[in-house]
């Protein structure tokens, strides 16, 4: 074989290489691009609910009691405070998402999963919670809770 | 007779004519097991595989009943336990199998560290082992949601959470995981989909992968029994140590028959997300180190939250522990290295700790206490903990 044969063939070889490599690398990516794109989850609509009519009545909920609520997809949590004053929070917690509670014997909002304490204003007190609860707007029209999202 | 044996022989010669078992007939002959003080430890594997195996058979009958769906898991559940003959059993097995083959998974685990069988050329099933061990949570944890019951709910909701945290691809992930941003109908069906399919083949290639090696180098001889000078005795693999192997699988049966039988799996209420975190919730005993961690941490760690600092460090930790084999270079070089047992005995230690803080104790259950400054009166009291 000549020299310039064989530099020929290099090159052909070279050629086929890549021919090859980026068919491979493109049946690559047309495999794995709509697999990926299949994995992740549509975007589900946030909950537009801006606020929420609660389904019982003020005089349902005593001092120093709480109860949850529904507030679109998550949960909320109503609280009358040994006052006799409404608030309402996110019941969410702000450490690792459990559902909150109430606990009437030390009057504070309680998680159960990580011992999380949050005060009636919804600040973290004690326990493992980085963040305050989130706080709704409570108003009673009549015999109606409105609960609705701060502006 | 006479000519059924023959014909069987005629069925085996074709067979070997075809697929050729020299090497495999050759293979069960050469291999043989070293006899030591620590020879006992040499059963765990088996012991893992076999718990596995039954993991395949009573997943593979339970998913004859399990419809994996919000509106349906728990019902489906209820009937398979409540009127499908022996479903009570199959599912009790299940469960039960599950938690042997972790608590065999770590001792396994904890044998070989101490025992340095991760030295050179050992590295490659050391961390196939690893990786099987990382599996075996994931096939836990991903398994615990598919009843849809309470705690499954809330576990997943924190287990999912925890994945969040981590810096820039956290939020990615759990939504990833979650099929949406919240535990739902969503997240039951990849974590099905998981369990089922996804997690099954992988630790099928890993397995192959870690017995492969494991012919490849034999078993390792502790460093230890290596140095002394004595002739070594050993016992051929084929028939003596595969028989104890197979006592040491039914006595595994036995326990596991008796465990199932006698406390049978708990199905508990169904998941409801609108209902608070229930009282005294618990993970699974091999997350209780993870649990206690998170709850025992502050909200704030300098400047970082508390649970971030956590997450990185179950990370780190479980980087370190894979690696462990090219970091005890001490070992390596076939000297005796203490600090690298006293790490063993810590993880040991650590574990220890976090399970014991799990069952009660004379005085109620343990509660660890609030941080200094914090308001320590507000400590769960014994009687509403164990309520």
């Amino acid at each position: 074989m000549s020299g310039a044969s064989q530099s020929g063939g290099a090159s052909r070889r070279r050629f086929v290489n890549w021919i090859l490599g980026t068919g491979v690398g493109g049946i690559l990516l047309a495999i794995f691009y709509p697999v990926t794109r299949y994995l992740i989850p549509p975007a589900s609509a946030e909950s537009a609910a801006s606020s929420v009519v609660l389904p019982f009545a003020p005089e349902e909920i005593a001092p120093n009691n709480g109860r949850l609520f529904r507030f679109g997809n998550r949960a909320g949590i109503l609280v009358r405070t040994p006052d006799g004053e409404l608030r309402a929070f996110s019941a969410v917690c702000s450490h690792l998402e459990c559902t909150v509670q109430y606990r009437d014997d030390i009057s504070r909002i309680w998680c159960a999963c990580h011992n999380g304490h949050f005060d009636l204003s919804g600040r973290n007190v004690a326990g493992p919670p980085p963040r305050p609860l989130d706080a709704f707007e409570v108003n009673v029209r009549g015999d109606q809770i409105v609960v609705s999202r701060g502006a | 007779m006479g000519r059924s044996r023959q014909a069987l022989s005629d069925l085996w010669k074709w067979l070997d004519d075809r697929i050729g078992f020299a090497p495999f007939a050759e293979l069960a002959r050469k291999k043989e097991v070293p006899v030591h003080r620590h020879s006992v430890w040499y059963y765990l594997g088996g012991m893992t595989l076999f718990l596995f195996l039954v993991q395949v058979v009573t997943g593979v009958l339970l998913l004859f009943y399990y419809r994996p769906s919000a509106e349906e898991a728990y019902e489906s559940v209820q009937f398979l336990m409540a009127e499908v003959e022996f479903g009570w059993l199959v599912r009790s097995l299940h469960s039960w199998a599950a938690n042997l083959m972790i608590f065999t998974v770590f001792i396994h685990l904890f044998s070989v560290l101490l025992l340095k069988a991760y030295r050179p050329p050992r590295e490659i099933t050391w961390l196939s082992g690893v990786g099987l061990l990382v599996l075996a949570l994931a096939f836990g944890f991903t398994g615990y949601l598919l009843p849809w019951n309470e705690l499954a709910f809330f576990a997943t909701r924190v287990g999912t959470e925890i994945v969040g945290v981590f810096p820039l691809v956290g939020s990615f992930a759990k939504q990833l995981l979650r099929g949406g941003e919240d535990v739902s109908g969503a997240t039951l069906t990849r974590f099905y989909a998981i369990h089922v399919a996804i997690l099954p083949s992988i630790t099928v290639l890993l397995i192959g992968l870690h017995l492969f090696m494991v012919q490849r180098h034999g078993m390792s001889i502790p460093p230890d029994v290596a140095e002394k000078r004595e002739t070594r005795r050993s016992l051929p693999f084929v028939p003596n140590f595969l028989l104890r192997d197979l006592v040491g699988w039914l006595a595994a049966l036995g326990v596991l028959a008796a465990l199932a039988a006698f406390v049978p799996a708990e199905l508990g209420t169904k998941a409801d997300p609108f209902a608070p975190a229930p009282i005294g919730i618990k993970p699974e005993w091999y997350f209780m180190f993870m649990f206690h961690t998170l709850k025992l941490l502050p909200s704030h760690i300098l400047v970082f939250e508390g649970e971030v600092v956590g997450a990185m460090a179950f990370a780190l930790a479980g980087l370190l522990l894979l690696i462990i084999p090219f970091l005890d270079r001490g070992s390596a070089r076939g000297e005796r290295s203490h600090l690298f047992t006293w790490i063993g005995v810590g993880i040991i230690a650590d574990g220890g700790a976090a399970l014991a803080a799990r069952f009660p104790t004379p005085l109620g259950s343990w509660t660890p206490p609030t941080p200094a400054g914090q308001l320590s009166h507000m400590r769960d009291d014994v009687g509403h903990n164990g309520t």
